[in-house]
């Protein structure tokens, strides 16, 4: 295992995060949220534009590498990627930047995500004219579209569905991780939540979307951008904040890709199920020396597989896993102490990667800072089960 | 304003074979002249033996009812007036899924497990929708 999959454990950092604010509506366009996380995280960092020669444009924004170029002046850009697995690219392109830097093809990577979910690309007003096309649903465009399967919650429905069926999950399952989130996002002055209290009765009566799905099971539509910068070891010590190393990372994929449907097990999120030892190995933890979890949170059934495929409990153990304040502040394993996707914001999932920064940086508000926290697990899931992992620690 | 119309699929030189066979009121799906499996979405290549060879091999159309969603709110126009709606994902006979509006079941008659067979929905551009209903032997 260590020969296989240790290239780089805690051989990368995180030294600079940056945001927007998260909002309902605004005024800009895509590019200019990324633009203004891009320069709030290297400013974080130290840096400057002209310390950055690797980029990471998110698919999900519909933003190139070249706008980085024009706009904030790269005069060397020497390596760029993007990752095409929807939500699950944020952490899946955090791996890419550290095999770049590692390997000495660029010095500090910028990653960006974000989108006007509100504003533009708003999923539930049905406009999809500004919704960014993705190759992988060119299969289910053809077979699931026509029969009234168009949107993700009605795809991930299924899938909880199923669950429930197999394992004697319940909607209130479901409801306790809303209310954790909830909880933590009223702890958080920045989520778009904060001062919006929620009881299980609440989020039991809230109304059904695409059941079992109800709409505080859903992520929020919101407008914003975060940022990153990735750098090697050696150069994080030179920087402003302490840095945080990336102990462990890797990304899984399902089969096959392209539809939950056609999963062998629609239950399961094979992509982390698949990535989770990898990552863990690398950084020579496992989930029981984890002191927090930030778990991609597309929809609260998500966050349940979730538990399951990283081995925090076992399949179909996630509804009794997270009853009796287990995942909330002061249990035994906070999850998603900003208030998630569904409290906080959604910003593709960056956001969960700059809450645990913060967290290991002890930069966030008394009230939610996990005490001792020295390791911290990152999740993003994106597209039909796709995923990735990562493991950061107090470097 | 023009009325809503469903999404359309837009058949490849791929999939064609699919929708043409639907048309004339046949389920089929490829099977590898390899090694014989069956597959479904289509693709061009068997991903157990890796042959690039296929026929269409035609199914018996029944199947269960593997999971469902029901929809409470218009994600697409054409189903503004049609919600509550059902959209099951059946596992056939012969081992395939395919997904399926279900018309003719209201949300609180579908169930996972239940017996369904397939007919076909002609839509007015010479496609026809594979769409599944309970089996008759159930309905009584």
């Amino acid at each position: 295992m260590t020969e296989k999959t240790a290239p780089f454990p805690g051989r990368c950092a995180i030294v600079g995060i940056g945001q927007t604010p998260y909002t309902r509506g605004t005024d800009r366009t895509t590019l200019e949220l990324h633009l203004e996380a891009a320069l709030a995280a290297l400013s974080d960092a130290g840096l400057s534009p002209d310390d950055v020669d690797a980029v990471m444009p998110n698919e999900m924004a519909g933003i190139l590498a070249e706008d980085f170029i024009v706009n904030l002046g790269l005069r060397d850009l020497r390596f760029s990627s993007t990752i095409r697995t929807g939500g699950a690219s944020f952490v899946s392109a955090i791996q890419s930047a550290c095999l770049a830097v590692h390997c000495g093809l660029a010095n500090h990577a910028l990653l960006v995500a974000g989108r006007r979910g509100y504003s533009a690309q708003r999923v539930s007003k049905a406009v999809e004219d500004t919704i960014v096309p993705m190759p992988i649903m060119r299969t289910i465009e053809e077979f699931e579209r026509p029969c009234g399967n168009t949107v993700a919650v009605q795809w991930f429905a299924q899938a909880a569905r199923r669950h429930m069926h197999e394992f004697g999950t319940r909607s209130e399952h479901f409801g306790q991780i809303a209310v954790a989130c909830r909880k933590h996002a009223n702890l958080n002055p920045h989520a778009l939540m904060h001062g919006k209290p929620m009881s299980l009765a609440d989020h039991q009566a809230s109304r059904m979307i695409a059941d079992p799905l109800r709409l505080f099971d859903c992520s929020l539509e919101t407008d914003g951008a975060a940022a990153i910068v990735v750098t090697s070891a050696e150069r994080a010590r030179d920087r402003a904040k302490r840095p945080v190393a990336i102990l462990g990372i890797a990304e899984g994929h399902g089969d096959p890709p392209d539809s939950i449907t056609q999963k062998r097990d629609m239950t399961e999120i094979e992509g982390l199920r698949r990535a989770a030892p990898h990552a863990f190995g690398m950084a020579g933890v496992s989930p029981g020396d984890l002191d927090r979890a930030q778990i991609y949170d597309g929809f609260t059934w998500i966050t349940l597989a979730s538990l399951e495929a990283l081995g925090f409990c076992d399949r179909g153990e996630g509804g009794p896993f997270v009853e009796g304040g287990r995942i909330e502040l002061g249990g035994a394993l906070p999850v998603n102490t900003a208030g998630g996707l569904v409290s906080e914001a959604h910003v593709s999932g960056a956001n969960h990667v700059l809450e645990a920064v913060r967290q290991l940086r002890r930069e966030v508000e008394p009230a939610r800072q996990v005490a001792d926290c020295e390791t911290v697990v990152v999740t993003s899931e994106g597209d039909f089960h796709e995923g990735a992992v990562m493991i950061l620690g107090r470097a | 304003m023009t009325t809503p119309t469903r999404p359309r699929p837009k058949p490849t030189p791929l999939t064609e074979p699919f929708w043409r066979a639907a048309a004339e009121g046949r389920l089929v799906a490829q099977r590898c002249r390899g090694c014989n499996t069956l597959r479904h979405y289509p693709r061009p290549m068997c991903p157990e033996c890796h042959d690039m060879r296929w026929d269409w091999s035609e199914l018996s159309g029944r199947g269960e009812i593997h999971s469902y969603v029901v929809t409470h709110r218009a994600f697409h126009p054409f189903w503004a007036d049609r919600i509550p709606y059902v959209v099951a994902t059946i596992e056939l006979e012969e081992g395939l899924r395919m997904v399926s509006e279900m018309p003719e079941l209201t949300p609180d008659e579908v169930a996972i497990g239940l017996p369904v067979e397939v007919r076909f929905e002609p839509l007015d551009d010479g496609i026809a929708l594979p769409v599944f209903r309970l089996s008759k032997s159930r309905r009584g």
